[in-house]
């Protein structure tokens, strides 16, 4: 008995390290997979033509710039929605909501998060784009615009149940304190509350963010993927071509190995390391963050 | 312990489950009663509703469809790897040339015709217009309904996708109009859809929008737009009549190449295919009946 319970301690822990340790392999044979597909096209396409101002494969236009700027602009427009909205939400259902009232809210704020991102676009191509050409007077209601407002809608949930997660983590004596010290609730929620739950929300934004920057089908749906360069503020009013959006049109009719096919890798490359540096960049605030934390404490 | 084995028995039958499934392959018995089919992605789901209904019919015959590309069948059919190849464009005289060099010799027919219907929203009163406009609208060189006699209202252009075999075949029809030499492309603010329910979708709820589509796939609420070749020249509307009387500027044949002339149960599906029988799902798919049922050699 003492001996098969051992071994099977074993087994156990051993099991848990491989599923730990496969994650990092993934994420390394993903990388690994990216660079030997896309860095040919450095050789293949020069330098100068990546920053063309066009894109247009089938013609040897590669120029990445309109792809990573409509990407960058629909992901801003996307959060500018997702932050203050996912964070307001995630506060008044932590804080001020009456426990009925949570009992509602949180299971339809991840309903919400459960919706296939087709429906989205969908409901976006039927309602939400003619109604933004009619209400702003624009040409096409096919915009950087519609796409942020739908990546928004997708990216509020993550933000709300992760940053609801963190405010309800906040021992209840902090704010049992700060009342005591007179502070309306108002103060409590912004000067204590959602400063010490500082590290998850961050957690919560940078999650939304990457959602955002990572959907595929509703950007492809809504955004209109025009390949023109987003650099202007109008540009949000315009139709932009994300690079995820290119990845999937593209990817299904290209030929094996050509130098069309290697571009798409290096927009896949070029995207994972957005993501990579958002994620670092998060991390590194958090850590800094806490290092404060402990010093002041300490 | 149980518990382990069961979860390695779990493990063992995933795994399993994932190796290649090897029981498609019985299928090729006998030469006689297997037709391989291969080619352009725009004939392929004709080509699709045609083996069904012909297989339903003779259930001794297997046909295998697969698109890839009016080249990939071509290819395939000059390395002599398939009975027929589809096209949506005639055979280059350099694959003739390869083909021959083969011993492959490869003999046209002509299947169906595809036609590329323009349209516009029904409140835009723009009813006609010639090739040489569409191809301005198109390259960025007209950038509002005035400069056609519509109202002012800017253009929005919409196109499918570059992978379209559409794309490339308006590309080169209309905004090329046909010339090899001419490098026009695309207004980079042409928006482009990644599917005819897209175009149509905005088509059906924007006033300003110009997009194109194959005639079948155009619904009754939309309206299509006539079409000159030249200026002077009259303007045609797409139906299946000024199709097949080469009236209609945006219209092309599909293709089906055998190796020499068809022969047995080959030649008994290419002459279904030009039946009535056939030609009606041609319809039903939206496109336009071969006039001519007889293949041209």
């Amino acid at each position: 008995m003492e001996k098969s319970l051992t071994w099977r301690e074993f087994i156990i822990t051993r099991l848990i390290q491989t599923s730990g340790y496969s994650a990092i392999l993934f994420v390394a044979l993903i990388f690994f997979f990216l660079l030997r597909e896309g860095l040919p096209t450095l050789s293949e396409v020069e330098t100068s033509s990546l920053f063309n101002p066009r894109w247009y494969p089938i013609e040897n236009y590669f120029g990445i710039l309109p792809l990573l700027t409509g990407s960058l602009i629909v992901t801003l427009g996307a959060g500018l929605i997702a932050v203050p909205f996912g964070i307001g939400t995630a506060v008044y259902i932590s804080e001020i909501a009456p426990r009925w009232m949570r009992e509602i809210l949180k299971p339809l704020v991840e309903l919400l998060g459960g919706l296939p991102s087709v429906v989205l676009g969908f409901l976006g191509i039927l309602v939400l784009s003619p109604f933004v050409r009619v209400f702003l007077d624009l040409p096409t209601g096919l915009t950087a615009l519609t796409g942020s407002i739908l990546l928004g809608g997708i990216a509020v949930p993550t933000v709300v149940s992760v940053a609801e997660d963190a405010l309800d983590a906040v021992p209840r004596a902090y704010r049992e304190g700060a009342w005591a010290l007179g502070a309306t609730r108002w103060q409590t929620i912004w000067r204590v509350t959602l400063p010490s739950a500082k590290s998850g929300v961050l957690t919560a934004v940078m999650l939304g963010v990457g959602r955002a920057i990572g959907e595929t089908m509703t950007v492809m749906m809504v955004t209109g993927n025009a390949p023109v360069l987003a650099v202007k503020l109008g540009s949000l009013f315009s139709p932009v071509r994300t690079m995820t959006a290119t990845i999937a049109a593209e990817m299904g009719e290209v030929a094996n190995g050509s130098t069309h096919y290697h571009v798409l890798f290096f927009i896949g490359m070029v995207l994972f390391l957005i993501s990579l540096g958002v994620n670092i960049a998060a991390s590194s605030v958090v850590f800094r963050a806490k290092k404060r934390a402990e010093r002041i404490l300490s | 312990m149980k518990h382990i084995i069961a979860i390695f028995l779990l493990f063992s039958l995933i795994l399993t489950s994932c190796g290649p499934a090897s029981s498609a392959e019985a299928a090729s018995d006998s030469q006689a009663t297997y037709i391989e089919n291969k080619g352009s992605d725009t004939i392929v789901n004709l080509a699709l509703a045609w083996a069904e209904r012909y297989q339903g019919e003779h259930p001794d015959v297997r046909i295998s469809v697969t698109g890839g590309g009016s080249g990939t069948g071509i290819a395939a059919l000059i390395n002599n790897t398939v009975d027929i190849a589809n096209a949506s464009r005639q055979i280059k005289s350099e694959e003739v040339d390869e083909a021959k060099s083969n011993g492959v010799e490869p003999v046209e027919h002509i299947i169906a015709r595809d036609a590329i219907a323009v349209i516009v929203n029904p409140e835009n009163p723009v009813n006609e217009l010639t090739l040489q406009q569409i191809s301005d609208i198109y390259s960025g060189k007209i950038i509002n309904w005035s400069e056609v006699g519509g109202e002012d209202r800017p253009i929005v252009r919409l196109s499918r996708e570059t992978n379209s075999g559409t794309h490339v075949y308006f590309l080169e029809t209309v905004l090329r109009l046909g010339s090899k030499e001419d490098k026009t492309l695309f207004s980079t603010n042409t928006l482009l859809l990644p599917s005819s329910e897209g175009i149509i979708a905005e088509v059906r709820q924007n006033p300003n929008a110009i997009g194109y589509d194959g005639l079948g796939y155009v619904p009754k609420d939309l309206k299509m737009i006539a079409i000159a070749k030249e200026v002077g020249g009259a303007y045609v509307l797409p139906s299946i009549e000024t199709v097949n009387d080469k009236t209609y500027a945006i219209a092309r044949d599909l293709y089906m190449y055998t190796n020499g002339e068809a022969s047995g149960i080959v030649k008994e599906y290419l002459d279904w295919i030009l039946s009535p029988e056939a030609q009606e799902i041609v319809v039903e798919l939206g496109f336009v009946p071969a006039l001519n049922p007889n293949p041209i050699p």
